[in-house]
């Protein structure tokens, strides 16, 4: 397929912009990373092109011509499934003057045609016609540059599409390296190992998108920005009966739950080590929600002991799972984090159904179930990250102020025998430490020094 | 004993049931009808004067009197997409039993609700009242149009868009059995959702 290098993705400068050691050291960043529209700039193309972008999810487009529009960085995206199957990421852009052919989120089309002039594109990107054709020297319909520009490569793992415009990343298998295993651990305990997206609740924060995967893993916020949700969810609750993330109250460094940093950017939290017996503790600990009770007890009746396992799958997978630089699945949610300016970041929490794939829930129980599981899914959005999302705009503007420059990632750091390397690369720690974004960052530092190799294609 | 009659929809959730997702969901649909529109003034009056009461205790940010306007099993449903859509298939941007929303007055009430912290400030414009008679004597739909203008964090915002109250008439009182608040922008990034609609 012809390959069109990009040579020049950002604005050139003499010189370099900064010097990126100068804003990112071993236990503290600058507030430049976060404050600068410039390195913003750069970062849409070295971050959010120079690595494997989360781009949507399989379930989204389920059949041959659908369509699904999106953003790679700041880029309009349109994301197809052409009649044979293959998942395209195709610039939303008409070849012709740059308008987006596509204005629907959503839908199913074989072809596109530009509002503008007519010209008209198949799903694959190819320019099938264009309006008085006449008029042109030559036949556009036949030079591939007419063609749309598409994302070179976009590869998909379980589900999830991935794209990248580098063409020196590494396949993306080999990206994700051991974050496969909690991806594969999150989707294999709901039914045939999948999930359907189903709509979400879609936030947007004044703030940088950083904000956002700092605090992806962060177990340290929790009860202080959550507050307010841990004492709602326990009203009712006793010593003995804790609710959502109570856990974290009382010495969480001591607990078995834990971070580890998983490479390329990506990171990881599991807490279930912190739940007692694996079957139904997840249930055990969930926060109250409309039509629990009856379900739980419709469950019990008709099923005894197996209701423990059909209700984990409403409750809430106690694991943080990042795939850097926007992708985050926690309890059922796959978490996105699209930039849109320097200080602007949606925060989009898809919900996520199950199937009953092998027929062993049975319709009555699958109905239950994704309701319960709707519920569960709305809790924290609602409760939760509506506050940390008002303490990300808090950074934000803490972070105008000049001349104090610095933002601290430092604890756990220096402690003798606190972190641990593994034997394969990833690096464990307790889960209230800033482990993971001291290692992400010197990732994204990697990065916005790259010499990458950034293209587009055209359907040939 | 059934524990649902034994037990208080602001402890325990045992209404929620598949039948009353399918009937809330049969009572917002295909209701907007003009051969159902009720044209008693002192009917309309009613319905009016309720909303506004809503509107008034919501901007005033008195919440707990704002609950009982509600009927003891009731819900607040806002939906994430145009269509309203299916709540046990896709996630609301709220759908709350007489529990969570309880809950949701509980969280303001904190003190640690940070988004709300200081509060939002509001003034609400009800406008468009129109009333439905879908065939049960003790049940009304209607239907409103809102703005929401809302002071948070140094500027004035507008949420917009209409809403769908199911009345139930209790022992001779109106209340509300089910809220749906349907925002312009219900598929859309908001920033700071975190005020009650």
């Amino acid at each position: 397929m012809p390959l069109e290098r990009v040579k020049a993705p950002v604005r050139r400068h003499n010189a370099p912009l900064y010097n990126w050691d100068e804003l990112v050291e071993e236990d503290r960043v600058h507030r430049l990373i976060y404050t600068d529209p410039a390195v913003f700039e750069i970062e849409m193309t070295h971050i959010f092109g120079g690595t494997w972008v989360y781009l949507a999810h399989e379930s989204q487009i389920p059949n041959p011509n659908d369509f699904i529009t999106g953003k790679l960085g700041l880029r309009p995206i349109l994301i197809t499934r052409d009649e044979e199957g293959r998942i395209r990421a195709l610039y939303n852009r008409c070849s012709h003057r740059g308008t987006t052919i596509c204005r629907w989120e959503k839908g199913n089309s074989r072809s596109f045609q530009c509002p503008y002039h007519g010209w008209n594109f198949a799903n694959t990107g190819k320019l099938r016609g264009v309006p008085w054709p006449d008029g042109y020297a030559s036949k556009l319909v036949r030079d591939d540059k007419y063609n749309l520009a598409q994302v070179p490569r976009v590869e998909s793992y379980r589900g999830f599409i991935f794209g990248t415009l580098n063409l020196a990343a590494p396949p993306l298998l080999q990206h994700l390296g051991p974050i496969k295993k909690p991806i594969d651990e999150w989707l294999d305990r709901n039914p045939g190992g999948k999930v359907i997206v189903c709509e979400a609740n879609r936030l947007r924060y004044k703030g940088n998108w950083k904000l956002a995967y700092d605090n992806s893993g962060d177990g340290y916020h929790v009860v202080f920005s959550h507050r307010s949700l841990i004492m709602t969810e326990n009203r009712f609750a006793d010593e003995a009966t804790q609710k959502g993330m109570s856990y974290y109250q009382n010495s969480p460094d001591e607990l078995p739950m834990y971070c580890q940093y998983m490479g390329n950017g990506h990171h990881y939290k599991d807490k279930r080590p912190n739940l007692q017996a694996r079957t139904g503790g997840l249930w055990a600990i969930e926060s109250l929600h409309p039509g629990m009770e009856h379900v739980q007890e419709k469950l019990r009746t008709k099923y005894g002991e197996r209701a423990e396992q059909m209700l984990d799958l409403a409750g809430s997978e106690p694991v943080n799972i990042n795939v850097f630089p926007n992708l985050s699945l926690l309890g059922n949610h796959i978490q996105v984090f699209q930039p849109v300016a320097f200080d602007e970041t949606d925060a989009i929490w898809f919900g996520t159904k199950i199937e009953d794939v092998d027929g062993a829930l049975g319709e009555e129980v699958l109905t239950d179930i994704n309701a319960l599981r709707m519920r569960t899914q709305e809790g924290f959005p609602n409760f939760g990250e509506v506050d940390d999302v008002a303490n990300f705009e808090q950074i934000q503007r803490g972070l105008a102020a000049p001349e104090d420059e610095w933002i601290y990632m430092n604890r756990g750091y220096g402690i003798p025998g606190r972190i641990h390397t593994l034997d394969d690369g990833t690096i464990k720690g307790p889960a209230t430490d800033e482990l993971f974004m001291r290692e992400y960052i010197r990732e994204w530092k990697r990065l916005m020094k790259a010499d990458l190799d950034i293209a587009i294609q055209r359907e040939p | 004993m059934s524990p649902h009659a034994s037990n208080d929809p602001s402890r325990v959730s045992y209404y929620v049931t598949n039948e009353y997702y399918l009937e809330l969901i049969a009572d917002f649909s295909d209701w907007q009808d003009d051969a159902l529109s009720v044209v008693d003034p002192a009917e309309r009056d009613l319905a009016r004067r309720l909303l506004e009461q809503e509107a008034r205790l919501l901007d005033r940010l008195l919440y707990e009197e704002w609950l009982t306007l509600f009927t003891r099993e009731c819900a607040y449903w806002i939906p994430s997409t145009p269509e309203g859509g299916d709540p046990r298939t896709e996630i609301a941007i709220s759908f709350d039993d007489r529990r969570r929303l309880e809950d949701r007055v509980f969280r303001l009430r904190t003190g640690y609700a940070w988004s709300q912290a200081p509060a939002s400030r509001t003034a609400r414009m009800i406008s468009n009242v129109e009333i439905f008679d879908c065939g049960r004597d003790d049940q009304r739909m209607v239907r409103s149009n809102f703005s929401i203008s809302e002071f948070w964090d140094g500027e004035i915002r507008v949420l917009a868009g209409w809403a769908a109250h199911r009345l139930r008439k209790i022992e001779g009182v109106w209340k509300i059995s089910a809220k749906q608040v349907n925002l312009l922008n219900c598929d859309q990034c908001i920033r700071n959702p975190s005020i009650i609609l």
